[in-house]
């Protein structure tokens, strides 16, 4: 129990996937315009890197492994990870279409969001069992929310701020960010998992 | 074998993942409206924003939800207006076909560069370097950017530093006006021959330096016009392209030949049967004080 507790705590702030492992940088400059959006994204990424974390520790453990065929683990996790990704876009189309014109093209691109793959075989590589696998899913998606909500808050207050024009838009998003990283550093070697 | 087991292992887990989601897509369906895809499979499918929407599905959504005109994609013109109204049942107006024009032929050998330009060669890029290096500040860069963002592959540079648009390709997509930073392209009728093709607004005395074949504002053409299509405003004539009758009597009577084309023959002569009083060559009207003084 405290074990999956260290893994909830490092996930999301220690070992956050965007500000110390940057996994995960594409939507999380592309979709924290606003803050709604940037939770929506947040829900969408926990549950499937949630979901992905669980399922393709079954994949590994019950399939690939008894088989010896653990090299295809990245295609066999990025099956897992796509499948997924279109039923969270299914369910995203009929519950909320603001929502779903607002993630826009980020919404199938979280398939390629290397913070879900590199989850899943993080997973594998620190030797977690079930419990922990979906615990240290759930951990960095928080972690991946935290970062994007915290961003699109600061993104906020960047747009009604005086900006020297050669910096608007990215440039200054990616200053920012880099700083962002730089203030979650002071969490490094809090914790050891 | 062992090539066997994984390619089984793989297909047998799409089968399995991928009947899920079938199954998923019956739970979460979402009623579309029909006409959406059919709507959408008229359009060019350029997806080049001409109309204003994000792309050609939006577009089709917009169209469907009565938020847009069935004629609104310029590309696919009227006849795919035609076939979409036939869709949405409804009745559509001919639209008339336009094309893009440079409204510039200040071409290297009359308007002078104030200045070399080392960089990108691209006329934003150039147009921050102080605005380009062209002497007239309203003129077409001629770096090309127009060339190079053109959809439809309609636009080349010519030999002289002025774009040429290939009107049988052009689809008025407008594209290159959003990505021209001179403003110097607008979208015209396709079938109007003769346009004032300059922007520069300052007055004759600073356009004369700069370009030799720019618009000095002198208001010749108003008065040569037989239509009175021409109005001047901030030192640079416009044309009413409703109204024209492209008989070319401005671009004949213009001292600064920044009237450019073609007229079309025959349409002056049938102008002057209707109006018989109206002579070519006689003394143009005297210039109104009060429209001078505005």
């Amino acid at each position: 129990m405290t074990n999956v507790l260290l893994i909830l705590v490092s996930g999301i702030f220690v070992q956050n996937f965007i500000f110390s492992r940057f996994l995960g940088i594409c939507p999380f400059l592309g979709v924290s315009k606003s803050i709604p959006t940037a939770v929506g994204m947040g829900v969408a990424v926990t549950f499937v890197m949630a979901m992905a974390s669980a399922i393709t520790y079954v994949v590994q453990y019950a399939i690939l492994t008894p088989l010896h065929l653990e090299y295809l683990q990245t295609i066999a996790f990025i099956l897992v990870i796509a499948t997924l990704v279109q039923l969270v876009e299914m369910i995203i189309k009929k519950v909320s279409p603001t929502l779903y014109n607002a993630l826009g093209v980020y919404l199938p691109l979280i398939t390629t969001n290397c913070a879900v793959l590199g989850a899943a075989l993080l997973n594998i590589q620190n030797g977690y069992n079930f419990i922990e696998s979906v615990a240290f899913g759930v951990a960095g998606a928080l972690g991946f929310t935290l970062a994007i909500i915290l961003f699109a808050g600061v993104r906020d207050k960047l747009r009604i701020s005086a900006i020297p024009e050669a910096m608007q838009g990215f440039p200054i998003a990616l200053v920012t960010a880099g700083l962002m990283s730089i203030a979650f550093l002071g969490f490094s070697g809090m914790l050891n998992v | 074998m062992e090539i066997l087991i994984p390619v089984l292992v793989l297909g047998a887990m799409g089968l399995v993942f991928g009947s899920g989601l079938a199954l998923a897509s019956k739970i979460f369906e979402v009623k579309q409206d029909e006409r959406i895809p059919q709507v959408r499979n008229e359009l060019p499918g350029a997806n080049c924003g001409g109309c204003g929407y994000p792309g050609c599905d939006a577009l089709a959504e917009a169209i469907v939800n009565g938020e847009a005109e069935v004629n609104t994609c310029p590309v696919g013109g009227a006849p795919v207006a035609a076939k979409i109204g036939e869709i949405m049942g409804l009745e559509v107006e001919e639209t008339e076909p336009q094309v893009a024009h440079i409204m510039c032929h200040g071409t290297h050998d009359v308007a002078p560069v104030r200045a070399e330009y080392y960089g990108l060669n691209d006329c934003r890029d150039a147009f921050n370097a102080n605005g380009g290096t062209k002497s007239c500040r309203y003129g077409c860069l001629g770096y090309g950017s127009c060339v190079a963002s053109c959809p439809f592959d309609a636009i080349h540079m010519g030999e002289d530093g002025i774009p040429i648009v290939d009107e049988e390709k052009c689809t008025a997509c407008a594209t290159c006006v959003a990505t021209c930073p001179k403003d110097v392209i607008q979208i015209v009728p396709k079938n109007q021959n003769i346009f004032v093709s300059c922007s520069n607004t300052e007055p004759a005395k600073y356009v004369k330096p700069t370009c030799t074949v720019g618009c000095i504002g002198c208001r010749m053409c108003t008065r040569v016009c037989p239509t009175n299509s021409i109005t001047v405003t901030d030192n640079l004539a416009s044309i009413n392209y409703d109204t024209c009758i492209n008989c070319g009597l401005c671009v004949e009577k213009c001292p600064a030949n920044a009237i450019t084309g073609d007229k079309i023959e025959g349409n002056l002569e049938e102008y002057m049967k209707e109006h018989p009083d109206f002579d070519p060559n006689g003394k143009p009207a005297p210039r109104r004080r009060k429209e001078a003084a505005a």
